[in-house]
Formats: structure tokens, sequence, C-alpha cells
């Protein structure tokens, strides 16, 4: 049971997930419509990925770019830095490709290295990167609900945008659970040891999973006695000025000449 | 005359594994009243709740709003009837469902086909009305257990229902949200169906009140009679707050 009455501020025990990557500031950045945000980063992305790893010269284009607009965005470089570790297990993948790849080979340092594989190798962290910084200017100036608007703007199925948003919304309702049911083992002596305690993690997974299918049906009652009958309320076309159409379309179009003059150099 | 806001006649309800939990109930609510449902767990108050916007189909017997039978394979006799009848249910965590506080009370409206500057103004209204007009922007999750009540009444009363139904309304409140709620409540120009636990804000907040027991009403008086006979009150498994008495 929850406690009542708890002040509006002093309940939350650091977690608000959804909304934790949102960095609050004023930015031509974070002032961009969230469907056009999207589509112009995700051009972009999409340019970088197709552009060779050989036009070394694109990719220093590339990474001047992303950087300037973190930058516009006054986003705190600690945090992009902190944010930009998840991906370190697929460099750790990437550094070994090198040394298992086959094809033609070389020494360094009297260790023999496969060139495809480190070619790959390079791609994979340099295009990784690129997209783990994009994925970062775009969750840190744009609020979760007005991603989600975003979407639905750019006509994504209703569908996937209710379950996303639905996602959200309990999220944080079901993490509270689990930190419930956590503190109430914790209170009957429970210690995690090792593996012999996972069937007691597992029966509280169970359980989280039984109850969160129940709100589920809750939830759905109380949207039919409201109404519902299949969509959520629409979000209306925002206004969108001519300087954040064309800041949206700089983006990927810079990155397009970019790539086109490097192509053109090699 | 016009029609009683509510008027339920021999209303019997089994459920799929053969639990019948509704074995006849027969109630009238006049417009304007305020009438409190109380009776033991298991009684079948919240199918009762189930029957009285179609979310439950009647198996037997019938359920009137405003003089319309609800009719569950009419669609659109529904949709008329969900916005006739606003529920209010016990989780607000299950009835606030949008992101935000604004969002989730327009829903309803907007479901009833209100846009713009319209839609905004209700939704106004009811933040008003339950005293949340500085929260629209929140997230649910960000506000108390009362004031997320609150706002889920709001998303409610947005809807303009004849009737309000409230499932255990002062469930997990403080004593404080508890009575900022019933003031907010008597406030409210409509009739009111209660269900409840807590005798206490039955006996403030409804002259009426209706015991449903074994799937029947079984008793229905003045609300300060009820709880004034002892006898009664042990035979439905009722009990006010020790120390609590009421006289007739």
């Amino acid at each position: 049971m929850r406690e009542s009455g708890e002040a509006a501020h002093g309940h939350h025990h650091g977690h608000d997930v959804g909304e934790r990557l949102y960095i609050h500031r004023h930015s031509p950045i974070h002032d961009l419509p969230p469907h056009f945000k999207i589509l112009s980063l995700l051009t972009f992305l999409i340019v970088c990925v197709a552009t060779p790893i050989q036009n070394y010269w694109a990719f220093i284009g590339f990474g001047f770019l992303i950087f300037s607009l973190l930058r516009v965005a006054k986003l705190p470089v600690l945090t992009i830095a902190k944010r930009a570790t998840i991906e370190i297990p697929f460099v750790v993948f990437a550094f070994l490709m090198p040394f298992f790849s086959k094809g033609e080979r070389f020494e360094v340092f009297s260790i023999e290295i496969s060139r495809p594989g480190a070619i790959a190798a390079a791609s994979i962290i340099v295009k990784g990167t690129l997209g783990v910084l994009t994925a970062i200017l775009l969750s840190g100036s744009t609020p979760a609900r007005e991603i989600l608007r975003g979407f639905e703007l750019l006509k994504m199925p209703s569908l996937l945008v209710q379950i996303m948003t639905f996602m959200l919304r309990y999220m944080n309702v079901i993490t509270d659970e689990m930190e419930r049911m956590k503190v109430a083992r914790l209170s009957r002596g429970f210690e995690e040891r090792g593996i012999r305690d996972w069937k007691f993690i597992a029966g509280t997974a169970g359980a989280l999973f039984v109850r969160s299918y129940e709100r589920g049906e809750r939830v759905h009652t109380s949207m039919i006695a409201r109404g519902y009958e299949g969509e959520l309320p629409k979000t209306e076309q925002p206004l969108v000025s001519r300087a954040m159409k064309t800041l949206a379309f700089l983006i990927p179009t810079f990155a397009l000449a970019i790539s086109t003059i490097s192509g053109a150099l090699t | 005359m016009s029609n009683p806001s509510l008027e339920i006649t021999g209303l019997a309800f089994a459920y799929p594994d053969g639990n019948q939990a509704l074995f006849g109930v027969n109630l009238a609510v006049e417009k304007g009243e305020r009438v409190a449902i109380l009776g033991p767990n298991g009684a079948g108050k919240t199918t009762l709740v189930m029957h009285l916007n179609g979310i439950h189909g009647a198996q037997k017997g019938q359920v009137k709003i405003a003089g319309t039978t609800i009719d569950t394979n009419d669609k659109l006799s529904l949709k008329k009837i969900r916005s006739q009848v606003g529920i209010v249910f016990q989780d607000p965590d299950d009835q606030l469902f949008m992101p935000t506080v604004r969002e989730d009370i327009a829903f309803g409206p907007y479901n009833m086909g209100i846009r713009g500057a319209e839609l905004d103004q209700i939704v106004n209204e009811a933040l008003a009305q339950v005293g949340m007009s500085d929260f629209a922007d929140r997230a649910p999750h960000h506000l108390s257990f009362g004031q997320r009540r609150r706002v889920a009444v709001a998303g409610v009363l947005a809807m303009k229902p004849e009737i309000l139904v409230l499932d255990e309304p002062s469930s997990n409140l403080d004593p404080a949200s508890r009575r900022e709620l019933a003031s907010i409540l008597a406030s409210l120009d409509v009739t009111i169906l209660m269900v409840t636990h807590d005798l206490p804000y039955a006996l403030e907040l409804c002259t009426r009140a209706v015991v449903l027991s074994g799937g029947v009403i079984a008793e229905d008086s003045p609300t300060r009679a009820l709880l004034a006979d002892g006898e009664k009150l042990a035979k439905y498994r009722l009990e006010l707050p020790a120390g609590f008495t009421v006289t007739a």
C-alpha cells in the first residue's frame, strides 16, 4: 500500500524513469519541434552510416557537426561522456574483430591483424559513436513525451505510439511497486547471497508481472469508462517557424555535403 | 417529473467462472441525491459499479440512466451512457494514464468529440473544481496520492456526468486529503453514488445509505438511522470507528 498524503515533492527516490534523460536548457535545438528534430537527426545518421569509412575526412566533418550541435544545445560535457559509456560493450567487441577476422593480414608489433577486420572495427566504433551522440542530443534536448508526440506527428502507427505512451506513464508506477516489494523482502530479513536466492527474486518478478497485467486490465476498464475507442487524443499540428525548418533541413544537408565532397576527394 | 438519475431493477450477474455476485438488485437514485452503498468485502459492490456504465452487461434485469436503458450491444448509446456516468475508480494510478494532468482530464471530453478552446475551458473548469489548477502540466507521478485522486475526480467531472460514482473515495487518504475531497464532493451539483467502508464519510456526505449484502440491496434508509442501529450494523459486518457513536 502506498503512503497517503505524501508531499508532492518529497516522494521521489531519484528515479523518474522516462524523463530523467531530458536536460532543460534554452537552445534552438531544444526549440525544434519534435517531429522535425527526429526526422532531421535520423537523416543525418543515415548519411553518416551510408558514407564508407575509408572517406575518413567525412567522419571528422560529421564529428565536428554533432559536437557543434551538442554545444549549441548546451548539454554538459560530463553528462554526455557518462551517457556515451553505454557504447563500451560494442567497442570491446569491435576491438576483437581485427584479431579474429579473415582476409588480408598485416603485422603491427609482430601481431597479425586482419585488414578488413580493422576497417570493419573502425567503422563500427566511429559510426556507433556518432549514433550514440545523436541519440544523446535527441534525448537530452527533448522530453520523452515530446519524442512520442514527434512519432505521432510522423504518422507512426497509433498503436505503437499508445504502447510507448503507457510505457512512459507506468514505468514509474511499476518501478515504485518493485521498490516496495524489495523493501518488503528486506524487511523480512531477506539478503541476496547468491544463486540459491534467485528463486525468491524470480517469485517477485512473477508477482510483479501478474500485478502489472491486472493493472493493465484495470487501466483499460477505466479508459473505456471515459469513452476510449482505440485512439488517444491527437496532437494538433504545431506551428513551425521558417527558422526551425531551415535548421532541421540544414543538419542533414550539411552532412550530405560533407559526405559527397569527401567521396569526390578520395 | 424528470427521470431518476439511476434506476436498477432486478439486476443479476454471475461471473464466467460461475461465481454469482448479484442476485436481483433494485435501486433508484433521484437526481441530485447523494447515496452511499455500504457492504462487507465481497458483497458485489464493485460488480454493481461495473454495471452502471455498461462495462458489465446486465444478464438479468436492467439498468437505466436518466431514463435510458443500458444496452451493451448498442455502441452509440453506450458512448452516451459513458459520458453520463462518471466512475472514479479506487486506484488513481489506474485512471490517470495520460502523461500529464491536463491531457488526462482532456481524455474523456476529447472522446466525446470536444476540441480546441471549448476543450481547454472544460479542462480548466474541472481542474478548478478540484483545486488542482496549479498542477495542470505536471505528470501524475509527481503528485501525492490525495492529489491524484482529485485529478481522477476532475477527469470524470470534465465529462459533465449525470451521475458520479466513486469507488472507495476516502481509501488511502490522510485526514486532510480526506476532508478536502469531502468538501469538493459536497460542493458538486451532481448525483453521487459512493461505494465505501468509511461510515463516518458516508454520514458526512450522504443522507441516504443502502447496504449491499449477499448480492441484493438489504437495507435502504437514511444514513444516520442506519448507523445508529447497532444490531443492523453487526448483521452486515459494518463497523464505526472505535469511540464513534451516532444517535438517530
